[in-house]
């Protein structure tokens, strides 16, 4: 169980709150446990990297295994980010009173901030003091120092882990993984205990019909199943080829991923519960802020209107003066709980935004916040050990390198280059620029990673080829279940998630990002410039493009060879 | 209520003409035009509005004439830390309007009753003395609002040096230390490898440790160390015969 447990676990910033329980756990067994094993099996049997294995399995498929490390590399660059973030946060929390729970005040004294007051204090931390944020992508503005400090110390944290190669950051990945649980059964138990958190948890155990018909709904939980299990990284390929070559993947591939998928559940209902609580300490008191109004409005006695009168006096007073209630109306907001629940979840920024905003409501704040941010980090440092983990097992593996180099040496130049390119994350449009990586750098070249993976076991290598190399391996049988997920059913539906993404991005035209309006203290929807599309064009085309390069390569090399001797003979 | 509205008291002396069509409590104080204060008076008054219950809960007290008295004494006091205004007794302070809200408004006179004091003074008195009228009344900023006049909010407490940098600065110097430690050990034992060969090729009476790699896979050397000499299998000299 030793390495194959060494799964990138992925942080609970990617368990979007959206994700529903039926495609998730339909998209699980029928998706993600398949590809799981597939990848487990291949890397077992091949013992090598992910390149080298592809390489082996096909010689025209060494541009698979190359795009997996590309797509490795772009996780490596911009998801430390996300771990300096989570220091930043985890630093700020050992203050009284947490900073993102009060507005700092404004020049005079007399009021908070105005950006503070029209947005929320927790957004205005995380906008303004974390993040310093532009207003458009085209502004980039300087470095900022204090989250450019965090990103180093977050990259010298993942050096130490992987310093010592893939041997310690087994060790190390056993404590990253445990350790969240514990985290977690504490977090459950004041969760679950929180006023309003039965509102949270009902919201997500009710199936919404409506939206099981949305495709959406099933491409996020596809998504997060691969995310999540880790699926076309190359990383679950390196790891599994350190194992023995009779180890049972199969049993460990299936335990793996219930482990992987009752952990997200698990983490849902937390979440959930503290969403619950968020959502209903916003719906009080957007209440008690519209039962103010109305008592200033109209001098009603002090505590006269309650949230059960509320309605019946609203009727009263629009009998009883009429021109009055028509001036005060357009600022009565009408609060509800469904509203407040459904508040769509985008991005990392909001998934900070929605935790610390619940934590400054619990009491004994300080130590929730550092308990959270404790777990992020850990969650966050064990899937970059996954993902440097794809990057350095090729690079390690190459003899040209290695020959030079010491092990040491080539995992610091890695995390060193990647530091430098993450500086541009800690610019002040560095946030949009992680959008843009966070959208677009691995969500469709996994789709097809993984689809190029599947048909080149099943068509190209042969599935009783396979089969019998299983069996020679491990001494067991392929099920036939596994048999018919391989060659139709996976395949087929990741063509489907692949065709879904494309008609949604030609059906919306252009690609928008949300930017953050400080005068406003909101978010605004823009276009994205001309030389954002192109990045984001290089970033699909860079990995997607590798498995054709590569089948190209061969097919070219193979016939210079052939030129070369056919003279000869 | 038994006490005399300070409204009248203020209406006999300022304006006994607009006395008459005015309804005792029942007046609003939108227009002025029941207590006569007409521009610049009316620009003098503020409202008050307290949240007694909103504040206190089950300990709330009942708004009535001896709070009232209190309040206006208070705003008295206030006044009377304005230079030039020591005099200022209770009776210039003049509330009306008192809602079930609780709300009313008040309004400073001079010691001659002819005038109302600058909205200036009030305001700034008020500031001044914001805390101890709050203290006064169990209430705060909130609770207690006096509109059109701001209060100034405590500033944080800001240390000289933000906490957070000194607790990234440990951890920092933590991981710092273990990556060296970390690098120093590996590059130590990288040179006890390196030294270790050399010294096995000096010694000639140690046999060659080739090992040899078929497949990728490397095969265990055959070498003395793991093994046992079975000395049944030990052929000895004597048994043969010489030649």
């Amino acid at each position: 169980m030793g390495n194959v447990s060494t799964v990138p676990k992925e942080s609970p910033l990617r368990r979007v709150l959206g994700s529903f329980l039926v495609p998730y756990i339909i998209m699980l067994v029928v998706e993600g446990m398949p590809l799981l094993y597939l990848e487990l099996a291949v890397g077992q049997r091949m013992r090598q990297g992910s390149i080298g294995a592809w390489r082996t399995v096909s010689p025209y498929l060494s541009g698979v295994g190359v795009a997996s490390v590309v797509v490795s590399f772009f996780l490596c660059m911009y998801y430390n980010v996300v771990n300096a973030w989570a220091f930043w946060y985890l630093f700020h929390s050992f203050q009284d009173p947490l900073p993102w729970s009060v507005c700092p005040l404004n020049g005079n004294r007399t009021g908070y901030i105005e950006e503070c007051e029209k947005a929320s204090s927790t957004q205005y931390f995380w906008y303004r003091k974390t993040l310093n944020i532009s207003p458009s992508i085209q502004e980039s503005g300087a470095v900022q120092w204090e989250p450019a400090l965090c990103l180093i110390l977050a990259w010298l944290v993942v050096y130490l882990c992987i310093l010592r190669g893939t041997e310690s950051t087994g060790r190390v990945v056993y404590f990253t993984a445990l350790l969240p649980y514990c985290v977690l059964i504490i977090y459950l138990v004041r969760g679950l205990t929180l006023h309003g958190a039965t509102n949270g948890l009902a919201y997500m155990f009710t199936p919404k019909m409506e939206q099981l018909a949305n495709p959406k709904a099933w491409i996020n939980a596809a998504t997060q199943i691969f995310f999540s299990l880790g699926l076309g990284f190359g990383s679950l390929i390196a790891f599994a080829s350190y194992n023995e070559p009779s180890n049972n993947c199969q049993k460990h591939a299936i335990i793996v991923s219930i482990i992987n998928s009752s952990t997200s559940i698990f983490a849902s209902i937390v979440t959930f519960s503290i969403y619950g609580f968020k959502a209903t300490f916003n719906y009080e008191s957007c209440l008690n802020k519209v039962i103010l109004l109305l008592t200033n409005s109209f001098d009603l006695e002090d505590g006269f209107l309650t949230a059960n009168n509320l309605e019946q006096v609203k009727d009263y007073l629009a009998s009883a003066y009429p021109s009055k209630y028509s001036e005060v109306f357009p600022q009565i907001k009408n609060c509800s709980l469904e509203t407040e629940l459904e508040t769509a979840v985008q991005g990392t920024g909001l998934a900070f935004i929605v935790y610390t905003e619940a934590i400054k409501n619990m009491e004994v704040s300080q130590l929730w916040s550092v308990l959270y941010f404790f777990m992020l980090l850990l969650l966050g440092i064990g899937s970059m050990l996954g993902n440097t983990a794809a990057i350095l097992t090729p690079l390690t593996d190459s003899k040209v390198i290695s020959s030079y180099l010491p092990k040491e040496a080539i995992s610091g130049l890695v995390c060193l280059a990647n530091c430098a390119i993450g500086m541009l994350f800690t610019m002040e449009a560095g946030s949009y620029w992680f959008d843009i990586f966070n959208d677009y750098a691995a969500t469709l070249s996994l789709l097809l990673i993984v689809l190029a993976e599947t048909v080149a076991v099943c068509y190209l290598y042969g599935l009783s080829r396979f089969e019998s190399d299983l069996k020679a391996m491990t001494g067991r049988a392929l099920n036939w279940y596994w048999k018919a997920m391989w060659g139709g059913v996976s395949p087929l539906l990741i063509i489907s998630l692949f065709i879904f993404y494309l008609s949604d991005y030609i059906s919306t035209g252009t690609l928008r990002y949300q930017a953050w309006d400080a005068a406003q203290g909101q978010l605004v929807t823009k276009d994205y410039p001309p030389h954002a599309l192109a990045v984001i064009g290089l970033l699909v085309a860079a990995s997607t493009m590798c498995i054709p390069l590569g089948a190209l390569g061969t097919l070219i090399t193979r016939r210079l060879k052939r030129g070369d001797t056919a003279p000869v003979a | 209520m038994t006490w005399m509205d300070p409204r009248e008291v203020f209406l006999r002396n300022l304006h006994p003409a607009f006395y008459s069509t005015c309804n005792n409590l029942h007046c609003t104080w939108d227009s002025f035009e029941c207590i006569g204060l007409h521009g610049q008076d009316a620009e003098n008054a503020f409202k008050v509005r307290l949240s007694i219950r909103t504040a206190l809960g089950d300990k709330a007290y009942a708004w009535d004439a001896n709070e009232e008295y209190l309040f206006k004494a208070m705003v008295a006091f206030s006044m009377r830390k304005v230079p030039n205004r020591e005099t200022t007794e209770i009776s210039h302070v003049l509330l009306c309007n008192v809602t079930q809200r609780v709300s009313f408004w008040f309004v400073v006179t001079d010691p001659s009753r002819n005038h109302t004091l600058p909205a200036v003074e009030v305001q700034s008195a008020i500031r001044m003395n914001r805390n101890r009228i709050n203290n006064a009344f169990f209430l705060n900023d909130q609770t207690l609002e006096f509109l059109r006049i701001p209060s100034t909010l405590a500033p944080p407490t800001d240390p000289s040096v933000p906490i957070w940098i000194i607790i990234f600065g440990v951890i920092f110097c933590i991981v710092l230390v273990a990556t060296m430690l970390l690098i120093i050990s590996g590059i130590r034992q990288h040179r006890r490898k390196n030294k270790g060969p050399s010294e096995m090729e000096d010694s000639e009476d140690k046999c060659e440790n080739v090992i040899t790699i078929e497949n990728g896979i490397p095969c265990d050397p055959l070498d003395m160390k793991g093994g046992h000499i079975n000395d049944a299998f030990v052929t000895e000299d004597e048994r043969l015969t010489p030649l």
